[in-house]
Formats: C-alpha cells, structure tokens, sequence
C-alpha cells in the first residue's frame, strides 16, 4: 500500500532535480503566506466582495496586469534559465529534456499568458473609458474571459511541479507533439491550458467588438474614436476570426492524443502537416492580435506628449485595417520550406511583403506626429520612441525573412529567433511597459515614479540590444533554435557570452520596474486631477482612478481627441454643468464566473491526466453554472443619487 | 446592463419587436451574431480538416463503404423540419402567444431529440457494427469529429430551449425571455445550415465519389 | 543581377561586423560553397542593402525629430501639423517600389532553385552527371543511402565536388530540417511527403550541416558532415566503402531505427526494406505482418521520380 502511494508520488510529482524541489518550495511557502496574510487580516471577504467577483472592466483590468505580470516573471526566468545553459559551450546547467520543457514554457507563456493578457488588461481598462462608456457590453462574459485566462495560466503553470511540462515547444508540432513520441502529460498540460484560456481571448474579442461598435458616447462616430480603441476594434475581429482555428487545431490534438484519433499523427493517414497549416493560420495573425493593440497605445502616448494630433489618423486606421486582412493570407511564409511548390512560395513571399507597407506608412505617420511637435520625454515616451527604430530593425528582417529562398538559409535558425524577439519585445514588450506607464495612475490614482522608470527603461532597452543584435549573426553562423548546447570552436561561444550578459540586464530593467511598483505605492505622487499627462482623449476626462460608474454624466463628443478639444473649449468639461445627475444603472457582482473557471479546470485537470471521473464532474458542473447564471434574473443594481454626489465630492473635481 | 446612449433613441426603440425593445436585447443579440461567425470559422476549420484527410483512409472502410442513405435522409428531414417549427415559435413569439411560443419549441426539442437519437444510432452503427471507429483512420477521426461537434451543439440546443421554457413558463414574455427566444432561435438555424453543409460535403461527396 | 555586384563591393557593414565576431569564415550563411548557396547569399546581400536603406532613413528622420523637437523651448511648434496627402502618398509609394525591387529577384530565385545547378567538374564514374542521394532523418541522427552506388551512410555524406547532387529528403519518425548552411538552405524532412533538395559544392571541402528543426532530445547533437571530393577521389571512395566496409544487416538497421544519437559510420550495402522509405508507422505495421496502406498520404513510397513533390519539383 504504502509502496504503491510513494510510487504515484513519485511519477504525480515531478522528481529528481533540487530545482524543481526548489520552486516546489516555494509555491508552497508562496501559497501559505498569501493565505496566512489574508487570515490575518481578515482580507478573505474584501478578497471575493472587491475581486474574486467583481465585474468592473477596471478592476478585471488591474487582475489582468497583476496575473501577466507575474507570469512574465516566470517566462523570464525561463528565459535566464535559456541563456545560462547556453552561455559556453557544453554547460550542464540544464540538461536537454530541462531545457526542452524551459523553452517551450517560455514561449507558450510569453505569448498566451503575457502579451495577450497584458494587452486585454490594458483595454479593459483604457477602452471603456475612451469611449465615454460604463462599461463593457458583457461584464459578466468579461469576468469569465479573466478568470478562463487565469484557470488555463495556472494549469499550465501546474505541469512544472505535477506530471512534468509540455517540451514540444510553443509551435508543438506534429508528429513529434503526438502521443507516441511525446508519452505524459507535458503536452496535454500545453493543449488544454492553452485551450481553456483560448476560449477566454474569444469571448473577449467579441466582447470588445460589441463594446466598441455600439456603446460610444454620443457624437463618437467611427472616426473620431481614440487610436487605441480603433486598434482594439480590428484587434478584436482578428479575434473573433483567428481563435476558431486554433480552439480546433488543440482540440483535434487533444483527441488524437486522449482518444487515439489520427489527425496529427504518422500512422493511419494523419497529417502532420495540417497541424503546421492549422497552427500557423491561427498562429499568424495572432502576432497581430499582440502588435495591433500596442500601435494604438503607441499612438495614444507619442500623439500626448507631442502635444499633436495623430499625423496621418485616417491613414493610420487603414493600415492597420490592411494589416489585420493581411494577416490571414501570410501563415505558409512560417513554413516556406514545407515543400509547397515555387509558385505557392511566391504567393505568400510576396503576400508577406506587403504587410511592410501599411507598416511603414504607420513608421512615417509616427515620425511626422513628432514632427513639428513640443516632444516632452516623459518615460511612456521613451518607451514608444524607442519602439520606432527597434522594432524598424523587427520590421525589415522581416520583409528579409519573407523572401522564401532566402528563408531556407534564416529558418529556425537564431536569425529567425532575432528576428521575432525584434518585433515582440521591441513592439509588444516595450508597448505594454509603455501602456503601463502611462495608464497606471488611471488605474491606481497615484504615478510610477518618473527616475526610476527612466532608470529601468535605458536599462531594459540597452540590454534588449546587447542580447538581441548579435543574435542576427549567430543565425548567420548556423546556430538553429532550440539547441540545448553546443560545441566549442564553433565561434559562436564570444557571442553567446554577450548575449547572455544582455539577458541578465533586461532582467534587472525588469526587476527594477516591480521596485518602482512597489516603492511607488508607497511614496508615488498621487494624481488628483485625473489628468496627470495633458491626455487627449476621454479616459483622462475623469477621476483616477475612475468611480465605479466611470463618468457622472456621459461625456458628449464633437471632435477627434475628444478630451483636448474639452479643455481648449473650456466649460464643456466641468462637472458644474447644470445637467442634475441621474440613478446609474450598473451590474452586480457575481461569483459565478470563477467558480465556472474553477469547474474549467478541475475538467482540465482530468483531461490532463486521463480522470475522466474527475473530467466528467468538472463539466457538469460548467453546464451547471451557465444554467445558474441563465436563471438570475436580479443581475443589476441602481447608484443612487446620492452617492453619485458623494463620490463626485470625494475626488475633489466637483468644482 | 451598463450602456451608453445607442444610436436607436426610445421612441425609435419601442416599435421595435420585443427582443429588441431594450438596449440589453439589442447588444445581446449582436454579440450572438457575432459568435454565430466564430461559430463559421470553428466550422470551416472542421470542414477543411475533413475534406483534406476524407481520402485518408488508411486500407480501412471510405465514405461509399459507409454511407448509406436512408439514415442520412431520416436526420436531414428531421433536422430540417424542427428548424421548420424553431421559426414557427419566433413566429408566435412576434405575436405575443406564449402557449404558441412553448408549443412549438417543445416540438421543436422533440425532434432535436429524434435527430440527436438517429445520429447515436449512426455512429454507433459505424463504430460498432462495421469496425470503423474514430481510430481506425483520419479520414473517420474527421468524420466524427466534424460531426459530433454539430451532434453536440444540437444537444447543448436542446438543453438550452428547456431552460427557457421553464423561464417562459414562470415569467411570460417579456423582452428578456423574448430575447432569449430568439437567440435560441437564430443558434438553431445556424446548426441547421451547418447540417445542411454536411449533408453535401460529407454525404452527397461521399456517396457519389 | 550583374549591377549587384558592384553594390556588393561598397557594401562593408558585413566585413566590419566579421572582423568583430572573429572570422569571417565562420559566419556560413555569408560564406557560400556552393552554386545553391551563392544565390541565396546574393539575395540576401541584396535585401540587406534595401533594408539597410529603410533603416538608414527611418533613423535619420527619427534622430533629426527628436534633436529638432525634443528642446525644451519648443519652437517650431505646430499643433495644426495633422497630414499631408501629398508626403503620405510618397511614403505609400516608396515601400511599394522597394517591394518590387525585392519580389522580382525573389520570385527569378524560387524558379532557379527547382532545377539542378550547372556542373562544373567533369564526373567520371557518376552518370547522367547529377547523384541522387536518399536522405532520412531517425531521431537523432541522418542516414544516406546511394541508390546507384548501393552503399549507405550515417551522419556523414561524400559528394562530388562540382556536381549536382539530388537529396531525396524523408523523416522517419519527427519532422526535421535538411541544412547545409554553406551549400545551400534547408527544406524539411517528413514522414508523409519527401521532398527533393539540390545542392552542389564548388570545390572539395567538409561542410557542416545540422538539423534544425528541433525534434527532441538529441535534437541539438544531429550534426552531419558534407564531404566533398574531387570526383576521382569520390568514386575511389566509393569503391572503397563497398570494398571493405561491413554489410548493412536488417538487425543493425533495425537498431539505428531506436531514438538516439549515433557515431559516423559506412556500410557496403543495405536490405531491400530500406529502400522503401518507410516511416514508424508503416515499419511497425510491417514487423506485425500488416500490409501497409499505399493510400495518398504515403506518395513518397513509391521512388518514381514524379511522386517526389517538393519545393523544387518541376526539374
């Protein structure tokens, strides 16, 4: 008895390295001390009243950035983890099963669990209120989307310390991902986490697209919309068209590796190459669902402390609508060297090019804002300025990556590598430190300190620099992806060195961003006036941070930069309209969403592991819950009168 | 629900039909529209899965070895029809009927049932009787995946048109249950183009060729 | 592409970089041996003088902005500054034209790459003056098998320099990727399509070439060496190996199958089997005494030369 319960611990439990033990250790001690904290201080009712279930757009906002936050933490560690194994040649810091699960963590997370949520934090918190609405169309969807993020996030995180973690890298291709030669539950972890909290990025893109097309503030007409909320609309049709795919893409996979079906797989007429095509035709403009959002935060930051209008706005909006239908019709250019034939290869070289124009125009557009402008360098700023020549560098290894013969000499080599890392991290990660920035006081009334935010940005951005740059010549010398070590004499050790040395930096820009978090909410200057930058557009015509109902009265709107052209027309904007306020019509919290996440990943857990027992509850009880939900017919409560009053006075605007 | 002004001021709104009288019926229904898309796309990815791998056979039974028609045309009459009477009760929904309105979506689950039951019996047919399991080659993994997807949609329909009968039972029309009414509506129209995709891509193909 | 030549020479960014990364040799991609190769390093030559242009004036615009802009006195300042039809259709039309600029010669490339390079060394023994070489990827190692030669090899290939040289590229069990860097770029090798891959030296030399598309744990050690010879000295070699080296049993074949890394090695022969092509799947069936299907997933079977789809199919 007691032998067979150490043997399932031994294979339920990942074994057998003092790292693992290590951050087994300190999940635990992690886990105990929050629950010993909120004890403590009897947080545990504040904790489910003000978030668990709340349905503010806000405070899902701020639970979206916490939680992308803390798994960009881990992905970064992965990412350390990477470049200590890869620093000299034959290291045995990690071994190669090791290093195999570390990237294909640090892909998946950085993708799926930080960019995306990042950016669907950033919106829910900036989107409503560029739009002088109270809300998004479906708060309660809203609240379910964060909590399937959150559910997937951690299931897949789960596979670190029990099972053992998915190492068929971020792109899991077949035949390699499927169950005869990737047996346990690594892969099954990837597939559902990444699944469940698919469904979440789906209900928010239609969420959002609901939210934008019919919930603007009178006299918003299309194109008068802020940059950002424009960026977030193609954003979220790319959504709602792209997520399909992949939801069946990791559901024909999951089947194929619980149920033994054979789309993937080598044998029985499987097709590993469809995955490839289902894959990248998600996979693809998925890169745009992570790029779009922070050209429109670009947009919204450089056009601010510019002190000008968007140069070029129509134009703007047209690209990035030209890119969003591009997007669809370049995925093959992942796999030119997949055996399609010369004309097929031309067609998508050429396809992929033409994604560089509408970009570059947006280049120019961006350059031409700042042209003539009173440019005030402020660390949002910084943020997007750099942006301009790195991910230009992103951009034209790009087009170079997209001439297929060419491509058969960059492929999964490091050039490659270089060349995503350009893009994500100098247009994503620089966007979404940027967004920040430059929305934290929106969200939490007080700022980020401005000297250490300069401090960490020409830390992280040097450093990005001195790890990605070489990178583009160790592809040059064959370095391919994904080597978990490599001979010495090679020449590639000297480059490796710096590049590693750049990997250390960028994680102490990192740290020194949470520092400037938390010292920041200790000493930070708190912003009184709800408009601590000069902002052009609505979110900043209201407190910081905003009152539950977002605006007393519904700001009307004549003109593009809605807000700028409020404070130049003084008087629109003032409170001290005669306008009396009315009862404001708001959702009521409820627990229903993440107690549906949590049934989600009981279910997940039990398709992990093949527990159907488990599984099958976890579903009823999914159905259970949206039967629940489709009964409460209460779903509403009234702010009355008075307490508009009361929090109006309270913020100190009411002048 | 929280909204700004919409672009349909009151007076416009209250001639409007019951599902759309509020502004919560009217964003609603939008965002089903749109799922309804992604619902497109989610099946588009199945129908191209299943056309690339139909050949896929691996030495085991084809579609022609399969298929026979006298089951197929029994499910797609039954299908069909219940679509039939689904847009009936939209009907009596507009008039205000509720004894209608729950009429015809009883018979409208009825023969959801009678479809959902033939399908079972198919596939158990197939899996069973004839040796030709999901696992057996791609080209069945993408026969029953392709169709217990719609399988189960049509089960989830029937489902979800119980739940609102009880709440039409309870609380009549009004423009919330109107609303849900016709958005289970437009779900079941959707599965029944989706059928009938299936019958030509799936059946008819697989008959002939 | 004659031009291109002249703007190679001016173009010094690559040697200054070389110099600081050590040897320019060691960059591989920018050190092509082949004809294949060469006309990638070209186009990329190419591209990266386009590219180098975009960058060269998206940063001086940007760098004149900011020191312009960026003062604190703010003159210059003008808030009405919101577009200009004019400036926006050039910047449509210049990224348009730098398109062209660069599809046209990408296009010409692909077209190029699916027929053999031209010989340029007279071959003695190897007739029709191309060699075929059958190439599968195992997890982790590559085998070679020389249809006319008979023999085969694992992790290391002998080719004639100056000939063009066929690979037949199939995967065993993962999907992998067939590089070469200095003689060419890489195409996959998969289990359910084989693809063909032309390649040639110019001159005699070893080349090192890897995987890269990863395929698991051995994935970073499936390195294999391209040795070309002279063409005498490619058959005398070939001679050799069918003279002196061991016969490849169905046994030891069967035990290179098994996922691991393996030494370099030759063989005088192959069973019949092998020259089948067979991927996990159908081998398995085929030790349990099942037919193999030969349904359209599996074309590559077959080594009639048609059937060998591809990136470079219509030789």
């Amino acid at each position: 008895m007691i032998e067979s319960i150490k043997s399932f611990m031994g294979w339920f439990f990942v074994t057998g390295d003092p790292m693992i033990y290590g951050a087994d250790a300190s999940i635990a001690l992690v886990s105990i001390g929050i629950v010993a904290v909120l004890t403590y201080f009897k947080k545990w009712k504040w904790l489910w009243d003000e978030w668990l279930t709340s349905v503010d757009h806000k405070k899902i906002g701020i639970m979206y950035i916490l939680a992308a936050l803390l798994m960009l933490f881990r992905g970064g560690i992965d990412a350390l983890m990477m470049r200590a194994q890869l620093t000299l040649p034959n290291m045995h810091f990690l071994d190669a099963e090791h290093y195999n699960q570390v990237f294909t963590t640090h892909g998946t997370i950085m993708i799926i669990f930080v960019a995306m949520p990042f950016i669907f934090g950033l919106m829910n918190i900036a989107v409503p209120l560029q739009i002088g609405a109270r809300d998004v169309a479906y708060p309660f969807l809203n609240a379910l989307s964060f909590w399937l993020f959150f559910m997937g996030a951690m299931l897949f995180n789960l596979s670190f310390v029990i099972g053992g973690s998915p190492d068929a890298g971020w792109s899991s291709y077949a035949p390699y991902a499927g169950a005869e030669m990737n047996p346990g539950v690594g892969q099954n972890y990837y597939l559902l986490g990444v699944q469940i909290s698919g469904i979440g990025s789906l209900a928010t893109g239609i969420n959002f697209l609901v939210t934008i097309l019919k919930m603007r503030a009178p006299g918003m007409t299309l194109f008068k919309m802020p940059m950002f909320t424009w960026s977030i609309l193609i954003t979220s049709v790319i959504v709602v068209f792209a997520f399909p795919a992949f939801t069946v893409a990791l559901a024909l996979m999951t089947i194929d590796r619980l149920f033994g079906a054979h789309f993937f797989t080598i044998a029985a007429g499987g097709s590993p190459m469809l995955w490839a095509n289902l894959f990248w035709f998600w996979g693809h403009p998925e890169v745009y669902i992570v790029l779009l959002p922070v050209f429109g935060i670009f947009s919204e930051v450089i056009a601010t402390f510019a002190h000008k209008t968007l140069f070029g706005y129509a134009v703007m909006v047209w690209s990035m609508v030209a890119i969003s239908l591009l997007s669809f019709i370049t995925w093959l250019h992942h796999f030119f060297t997949m055996g399609n034939t010369a004309p097929v290869n031309a067609f998508f070289s050429i396809s992929t090019m033409l994604i560089a124009i509408p970009t570059g125009v947006k280049i120019f557009n961006w350059l031409f804002t700042l042209n003539k402008g009173r440019i005030q360098f402020t660390t949002p700023m910084l943020w997007a300025l750099a942006f301009i020549p790195n991910f230009t560098i992103g951009g034209v290894t790009g087009v170079m990556l997209a001439m297929a013969p060419a491509d058969y000499q960059y492929h999964n080599s490091y050039f490659l590598v270089a060349h995503f890392h350009s893009t994500l991290i100098a247009g994503t990660v620089f966007g979404i430190f940027c967004g920040l920035h430059y929305w934290w006081p929106k969200m939490f009334g007080y700022m980020l300190d401005e000297t250490k935010g300069k401090w960490s940005f020409w830390i992280f951005m040097i450093s990005f620099n001195i790890c990605f740059m070489p990178m583009y010549f160790l592809g040059l010398m064959g370095m391919t992806r994904r080597m978990y070590t490599y001979p010495a004499g090679l020449g590639w050790t000297p480059i490796n060195v710096v590049m590693t040395i750049g990997a250390v930096g960028m994680g102490v820009g990192f740290a020194l961003i949470a520092y400037n978090i938390v010292w920041s909410a200790i000493h930070g200057n708190k912003d009184k006036t709800g408009d601590p930058w000069g902002g052009r557009t609505l979110e900043w015509a209201t407190a910081s941070p905003a009152a539950e109902y977002n605006f007393a009265h519904i700001p009307e709107v004549s003109t593009r930069d809605a807000f700028a052209a409020m404070k130049e027309d003084k008087g629109v904007f003032t409170t001290k309209t005669a306008k009396p306020y009315e009862p404001i019509h708001m959702p009521n919290n409820t627990g229903i969403p993440v107690i549906m996440a949590t049934f989600m990943f009981i279910a997940g857990f039990g398709c992990v592991f093949e527990w159907y027992w488990m599984a099958v509850p976890g579903l009823i009880g999914i159905v259970i819950c949206m039967i629940a939900r489709s009964f409460v017919y209460d779903d509403h409560h009234y702010i009355s009168v008075n307490e508009i009053k009361r929090t109006e006075a309270g913020t100190g605007r009411l002048s | 629900m929280t909204h700004s002004l919409l672009s349909l001021n009151e007076k416009d709104r209250s001639k409007m039909p019951l599902e759309y009288s509020t502004e919560e019926g009217d964003l609603r229904i939008v965002g089903f529209w749109i799922f309804l898309a992604a619902e497109l796309v989610l099946f588009g990815t199945l129908f191209g899965t299943y056309l690339v791998l139909q050949s896929h056979t691996a030495g085991g039974p084809t579609a022609k070895d399969l298929f026979e028609i006298g089951p197929v045309m029994a499910e797609t009459i039954v299908l069909l029809v219940s679509s039939f009477t689904c847009g009936l009760s939209t009907i009596e929904l507009r008039r205000h009927n509720k004894k209608g309105l729950i009429g015809w979506l009883i018979v409208t689950i009825l023969l959801g049932l009678v479809f959902v039951g033939l399908e079972v019996n198919e596939f158990y047919t197939y899996a069973v009787h004839e040796g030709a399991p999901l696992s057996r080659s791609a080209f069945l993994s993408g026969f029953f995946v392709l169709l217990g997807t719609h399988g189960c949609h049509v089960s989830l329909g029937i489902v979800w048109i119980i739940g609102i009968l009880l709440q039409l039972a309870r609380r009549g029309i009004t423009p919330v249950t109107a609303r849900k009414a016709f958005m289970v509506g437009l779900y079941w129209h959707f599965l029944d183009v989706v059928w009938i995709f299936i019958f030509t891509a799936v059946y008819l193909t697989g008959l002939v060729i | 592409m004659k031009n291109l030549k002249a703007l190679i020479k001016p173009f010094l960014l690559i040697g200054v970089i070389s110099m600081l990364t050590g040897c320019s040799d060691k960059i591989a991609v920018l050190n092509p041996q082949g004809p294949v190769a060469r006309s990638q390093y070209h186009l990329i030559i190419w591209s990266l003088i386009m590219m180098s242009l975009v960058l060269a004036i998206v940063l001086i615009l940007f760098v004149y902005v900011l020191a312009r802009f960026g003062r604190k006195k703010g003159d210059g300042y003008d808030p009405n500054d919101t577009g200009n039809r004019k400036l926006e259709i050039i910047w449509m039309i210049v990224p348009v034209v730098i398109c062209v600029l660069l599809a046209v010669p990408t296009v010409k490339t692909l077209f190029t790459l699916n027929h053999p390079p031209k010989a340029t060394a007279a071959s003695s023994a190897i007739a029709g003056k191309t060699l075929t070489i059958d190439v599968t990827s195992v997890q982790w190692k590559w085998l070679f098998r020389y249809p006319d030669q008979k023999i085969e090899t694992v992790n290391y290939v002998v080719i004639p320099a100056g000939t063009p040289v066929k690979f037949r590229l199939h995967a065993y069990d993962a999907m992998n990727a067939f590089w070469v860097p200095e003689l060419g770029g890489q195409q996959y090798t998969m289990t359910d399509m084989p693809m063909k891959l032309w390649l040639q030296a110019d001159k005699p030399g070893n080349y090192t070439g890897r995987s890269s598309n990863y395929s698991g744990r051995g994935f970073a050690h499936m390195t294999f060496t391209v040795m070309a010879r002279k063409a005498n000295d490619f058959d005398s070699w070939a001679r050799n190996v069918k003279d002196n080296k061991p016969a490849l049993t169905h046994e030891k074949y069967m035990e290179l199958l098994k996922p691991d890394t393996v030494k370099a090695q030759a063989f005088s022969s192959y069973p019949e089997i092998v020259s089948k092509n067979l991927n996990e799947a159908q081998m398995k069936a085929l030790m349990n005494g099942e037919s193999i299907d030969t349904d359209s997933s599996m074309d590559g079977m077959n080594m009639d030369d048609d059937s060998w789809k591809g990136g470079h199919n219509n030789d």
